[in-house]
Formats: structure tokens, sequence, C-alpha cells
């Protein structure tokens, strides 16, 4: 097995100043990793045992929520392709909880960051109905899965053209900053999205104007079914943020914490004016690119030592009991209250009505705000056949 | 009231567009100190500051993806293309975020995307381009193409008030040949209404852009020497394209020839034939004709640039034979 794909429990990281010329060493304890870097922001990244609660809470609700999907996949309710972060749901849900949703902060998640979106308040019962198409989704049953925003609870949705949410979210942040406002945008990217074009010159430009903006590589070892190590000749991705200029920090993404914390500082960062940072959250894709992937490409036991050693609901959880005390009844009350969510919401979705196909007309436009229907849609004879014909036009006579 | 060029037209525009809403900004390469490659934008800066002027690397994906960003967030953007030739490298970003973020995010994206555009001025294959033919297919986009100095800066202000994403492209040719006095306030020119150029009765040029200029000048030709009266129809804006009028001038004269200065094939004189042919066939006396320039890239040298976009005298030799038919 590669080494870059063993569990990264050694968090290094990358100096803040582009002034070296050398390659940065991805040593644990380098650069800008550890203690020294809370000094930025509010001059701290120490959680609660509430908020540590609520930690574990949104990563249940992600891993449930999505197993109850695969149900209705099975049960051909959802409609189209179903897209699994099982075993990622650290990474995502530990970087959005430092972003500051009282400040309005934003983020714009990609196809594995469901955990990121139910941390700025997407609820279970829209997740569900936009994957089964229905008429109440957020996008009203135009796209699917969770490619839907919210701007005032803080989310930009995605589209499938990957890297091209980096461009987006620095005009996002370029926003805050010509206002004067005190938020901070989220990009995230999986390994694969770093060799798209728009990535480069998304982060260029926001580099350049210096935008409060935190992106975040989700490093899970495969773009669909390419390996790291056929994406990039880079020894990792945080390398990448000494040639933009910015800092750079790389991070256990299967540690929730860890995540959290390494988020936190560059948000801090943004917050305080010193511009993009570019964080490596190193984990792993249990699932294939989609329900459908079999994933013969991956070398035989892989998945199953990273579901073995490295589970982050896991590891939480052992976290939370040997040193914040909580107690097997306390997470079995919270996985109780995630299904029983997931439940009253399933009943919702199923319920609701799939949308008019009329509807499809639409809002693509302000104004006119409804496309014209095509006449053999219309319920009304050929369109030749309604005009108003020419009184000496050729063998007819109107 | 001074005569002012369909370049100072836009510029004038722009201008009081941002004196009138602060949300209004430029962003794009060497718009800012330099005043852009054309100076559409010079004094922008000097007044409205590094904030509201922005000087961009290299980076057409990341200038419209940021404009649209920002657009989200209740801005108003204007992109410079610094030559409309370079907006194919962001065209992933136009077609597939802006032009679908209303539709399918309920996300605005109020922004306008400019760039000098189109030939006859030897700029070769990579700085004469007419690329709107490939933004019409794409519905979510407005595409407007102004010919005359009111229109350039009426339609600018409508483009930057309008709650989506307009292309706006400017003649380069025009920049600085033509000239008209404007009445003076706001001077706002609806997308997506033709304009009447020439009224006629025996045969229509539709048309737009720098070929409106050379239909009109094919139309005097024709009055004097064959006594055939010829209409011009301005389009204006090609996306929404304005049915009623184009219907209404194939009513007037039954005959129509359609003229564009981009390359045949998938070009817009397609588009529009079959519109008449949807909606006005039986006032045809003739089969509609194109004048257009011949499938190639554009070349520099003058004797194959004349010989490839289409000419006065291309549509006077095509209109003499619409007329005969």
């Amino acid at each position: 097995m590669p080494a870059k794909r063993t569990p990264a429990r050694d968090s290094g990281g990358v100096g803040q100043a582009p002034t070296g010329t050398g390659i940065p060493r991805i040593t644990p304890g380098n650069g800008i990793a550890g203690g020294a870097a809370h000094d930025a922001g509010d001059g701290s990244t120490a959680l609660t045992r509430e908020q540590r609660l609520e930690l574990y809470y949104y990563m249940r609700l992600t891993r449930s929520l999505e197993e109850r999907l695969v149900n209705l996949y099975r049960q051909t309710k959802v409609v189209g392709g179903l897209f699994r972060s099982l075993g990622q749901e650290a990474d995502a849900v530990g970087s959005a909880y430092a972003l500051d949703r009282r400040k309005g902060d934003i983020l714009s998640p990609l196809i594995r960051n469901l955990g990121s979106m139910l941390v700025q308040g997407a609820r279970p019962a829209e997740i569900l109905r936009q994957y089964m198409a229905k008429g109440d989704s957020p996008t009203r049953g135009r796209e699917l899965n969770i490619h839907y925003g919210d701007l005032v609870r803080g989310f930009v949705g995605q589209i499938s053209h990957l890297g091209d949410m980096v461009p987006v979210m620095a005009g996002v942040t370029l926003s805050f900053k010509m206002r004067g406002e005190d938020r901070v945008g989220l990009v995230y990217v999986g390994d694969g999205a770093t060799s798209t074009g728009a990535f480069h010159e998304g982060l260029n430009f926001a580099a350049v104007q210096r935008c409060p903006l935190v992106v975040v590589v989700e490093n899970n070892g495969y773009a669909y079914s390419t390996p790291v190590e056929k994406q990039t000749a880079a020894r990792s991705f945080v390398v990448k943020a000494v040639g933009y200029g910015i800092a750079g920090e790389r991070a256990d993404g299967n540690d929730v914490v860890a995540t959290y914390e390494a988020t936190k500082r560059a948000v801090d960062r943004a917050r305080a004016g010193g511009g993009v940072s570019l964080i490596e959250l190193v984990t792993y894709r249990r699932k294939g690119h989609a329900e459908h992937d079999n994933q013969s490409y991956v070398p035989p036991g892989e998945i199953e030592r990273w579901e073995r050693e490295n589970d982050p609901l896991d590891r939480y959880s052992r976290v939370l009991v040997e040193r914040d005390g909580v107690t097997a009844t306390d997470l079995g009350a919270i996985d109780a209250r995630v299904q029983n969510e997931i439940d009253v919401a399933t009943d919702d979705a199923s319920a609701a009505p799939m949308p008019d196909g009329r509807d499809a007309l639409n809002g693509v436009y302000a104004d006119p705000a409804v496309a014209d229907s095509l006449w053999f849609r219309s319920g009304v004879d050929a369109a030749v056949t309604t005009h108003e014909r020419p009184a000496a036009w050729g063998t007819h006579d109107g | 009231m001074a005569e002012i060029t369909y370049l100072e037209g836009i510029r004038q525009a722009l201008f009081e567009e941002m004196e009138r809403d602060p949300n209004v900004f430029c962003l794009g390469e060497d718009i800012g100190a330099y005043g852009g490659a054309f100076k559409v934008t010079e004094g922008l800066q000097s007044r409205f500051g590094e904030q509201r002027v922005i000087d961009t690397p290299i980076s057409e994906i990341a200038i419209v993806g940021a404009a649209a960003g920002a657009a989200h967030m209740g801005l108003r953007p204007v992109c410079e293309m610094q030559f409309i030739d370079f907006i194919s490298c962001a065209y992933d970003m136009l077609t597939n975020y802006v032009a679908t973020a209303r539709y399918r995010a309920m996300l605005p994206c109020p922004m306008v995307v400019r760039g000098p555009s189109g030939g006859y001025v030897r700029g070769g294959p990579f700085h004469s381009q007419n690329p709107e033919a490939a933004f019409l297919h794409t519905p979510g986009l407005k595409i407007v193409y102004p010919s005359t100095v009111a229109d350039a800066k009426g339609l600018m202000k409508a483009a930057i008030r309008d709650d989506d994403c307009v292309l706006f492209f400017e003649h380069k040719y025009l920049y600085r040949r033509i000239k008209e006095d404007l009445p003076a306030g706001d001077h706002v020119v609806p997308i997506g209404k033709a304009r009447l150029a020439r009224e006629g009765k025996d045969l229509s040029i539709v048309t737009y852009a720098a070929t409106v200029w050379k239909a009109l000048e094919a139309a005097e030709q024709l009055e004097r020497e064959d006594g055939l009266s010829v209409e011009v129809l301005d389009l204006r804006t090609l996306l929404p394209m304005d049915d009623a009028a184009i219907v209404a001038t194939v009513r007037k004269t039954n005959r129509v020839l359609i003229v564009h200065e981009d390359t045949r094939t998938g070009g817009i004189a397609g588009e529009i034939t079959s519109r008449i042919n949807e909606q006005a066939f039986e006032w045809l006396d003739a089969p509609v004709l194109r004048v257009t320039a011949a499938d190639v890239p554009l070349p520099y040298a003058p004797s194959l640039e004349d010989f490839v976009l289409p000419q006065t005298a291309d549509i006077v030799r095509a209109a003499r034979q619409l007329a005969r038919y």
C-alpha cells in the first residue's frame, strides 16, 4: 500500500511565508501546525464539551442519513446516483465547524461534504427531497443530490465541473473584502479537482486579492478510479500553497478535532486579513465514486484496513469516552435522536409530491420569468396552421 | 451636447452606472491604470479606486467565476475580456455555472461580460472573432451586440441593470469610426428589442453589429441603381431574439436577406431562418438567403480578410438575386 494512503496521524505543515525557494518539509510539528498559530484570530481553538458532542452529532447524522439514502436508492426512490462520504465524515464536519455562522461565513461543499452542509443548517428532509427529486426540494427537482445552496444559512451549491467553485468562492469572499464585512468563505475541492484550470485560476486570483478564503483540499486517495499518484507529481497537496504565496497546513482528516483546529487557524487568519490558506485534509474514500462503482481498482485489503483502523466515528467515540468522560449512554442518546430525525424526514420526503412538468419552464431568467412552451407541447395545432395567411399567397387564399 | 464615439458611449455608460450604483464594479486584465487595451475603462480607476476597478491576473475563468460569486452577494460586476476571442477560456464557467445559477440554485447572477469583438481590422484569427453563436445556444444568458453609439451606451446601461448575465459584444471596427450626438439624461435601451435602421418595402435585410452599416450602404446603392426600397432591421439583441420585429418585416416586404459577419455554418442566420419558417412561412415570396463570412478561421492579410468577410458588394449582389426571385 502506498505510504501516502496510510492513515495520517501526524499533521505536518508548511511555513506561511513564501520566502524560501526550497521544498517545504512535511514533517510533524513543522511550520504553522501546532500551538504557535493559536495566536491568530481569537487566540483559541478549544472546544467545550457541548461543542465536542455537537461534532459527534453531525458526524453521526451524516453517516446515518447516507445509510438511509442507500435504502431509498435500493428501493429506486432515489432517482439518480448516490454519492457517499463514508469514512470522510470528520473532515467535512470538523472543517465546517471552524466557520462562524453568526458572522455569516459561507462555504461551498463538494460531493462528499454533506456533513459540512448539515453543520451550516441543512436539514435531512431537504437532502432526502433533493435525492428523491421532489417538487418541494430546494431546487424544485432541477438538480441532484446535495447540489443546492442557501446563502442565508451560508452554503453555495456546487456544480459538477470540478474546481469551478474556487473562482466562485473567490468572488463571494471578494465581496466580503470590498464591503469590509467580517466574513470568511471556505471552499472544498478533492484531490482530483486540484488538476483543473479553474482551481489554479481561482486560487491564484484569490491569493492576489488577499480574499478571506480557506481552500480545503480533501485528499481521499482517489478521484473516481484515479489514485493520487496519477493526479499529481507533487509529494503532497499542501506544498502547492508555496507556489501561490499563501499559508498551508496539512491535517489528519479523520481526526475531527485536528481538522477543526487546522481549519480554525486558517479561518482566523482569513478573518484577520491574512488572506487565503490551503488546508490539505488527508482521509480515505471507503465507497466508490458513486453507489454503482465496484471499486475494482482498489488494492485488496485497503478499504478494510481503513475501516478497521481509522474510522473517524470510531476514533472520535473513543476520544469522547476516554478523554471527555462521555458515556456510551450519552452517545446512544445522540444516535437515537439522529435516527428519529431521519425517520421523520423520510416520512416527510416520501409524502412530498414530484414537480409538475411545466414548472421546468420557470425561472431561467428573471425576465422573462417563463420560457416559451413548444407548440407541440402546448395542446394547440402546428404553429404554421394557426397563422393568418396573406390573401394572395400561392394556392392558398387564407 | 457633443458628438461622442461608440467607445465613448460605452465608457460613459460604465462611468454613469458606477456613479449611480455602488454595487457596480469592473474587473479584467489591464483595465485599471492602463485603462484597457482599447481604453474603454480609461479614467475609471482614478475616479472609483482599485477596489472597484480591479486589474486581474490573466485568468478568464477566475474573472467570470469571481464575478458570479460577487453577483450572488448582490454586487453587479462588469468583466472585460481583453479581446472577446478569449471568452472561450471562460466557456465552462459561463455556460455551466453562470447560465444555470438562477434555474438550478435560485442564485441570481447579475453580471456583464463585455469585450472588443469582430473583424475588418486585420486582427487575424485570435483578435477578430464573433463568438456570439457559441452562446446563443445557452439558456440563461442574454446577448447584445449594438451597432450605434446610442445603442452601445443605452444597452450597456440596460445590461448592467439586468438581473441576469448579459454578454455584451462591442464591435471594435466601430469603436472610433462612428460618432453621434446623444440626448442628455439617462439613456437606456431595452434588451430584447430590435431597431428599424431603415424603412423599405421591397426586401428586408436582417442583421446586427458592423454589418448594419454595410447593409445601409448596400440599401442606398440598391435604391440608387435599381430603384429598390430596402428595409434594414438591426437586431441589437440576439438573445432573447425579437421575433415580433423579424416577423413584422417579413410580412411587410416578403423577402429576407440575413447578413452577419460570423461564419455561416451554425451561425445565427440559420436560427433566424428557422424562426421565419415557423412563424411567417406563408408571407415569404422567396427563400430566405444569407450573406455571411466563409467557414474559415479569419485570416490576417487584407486580401484574405476582405475575401472572407461580407462586403457591401456581396450584400448588393445577394439582394438583387432575392429581388429577382
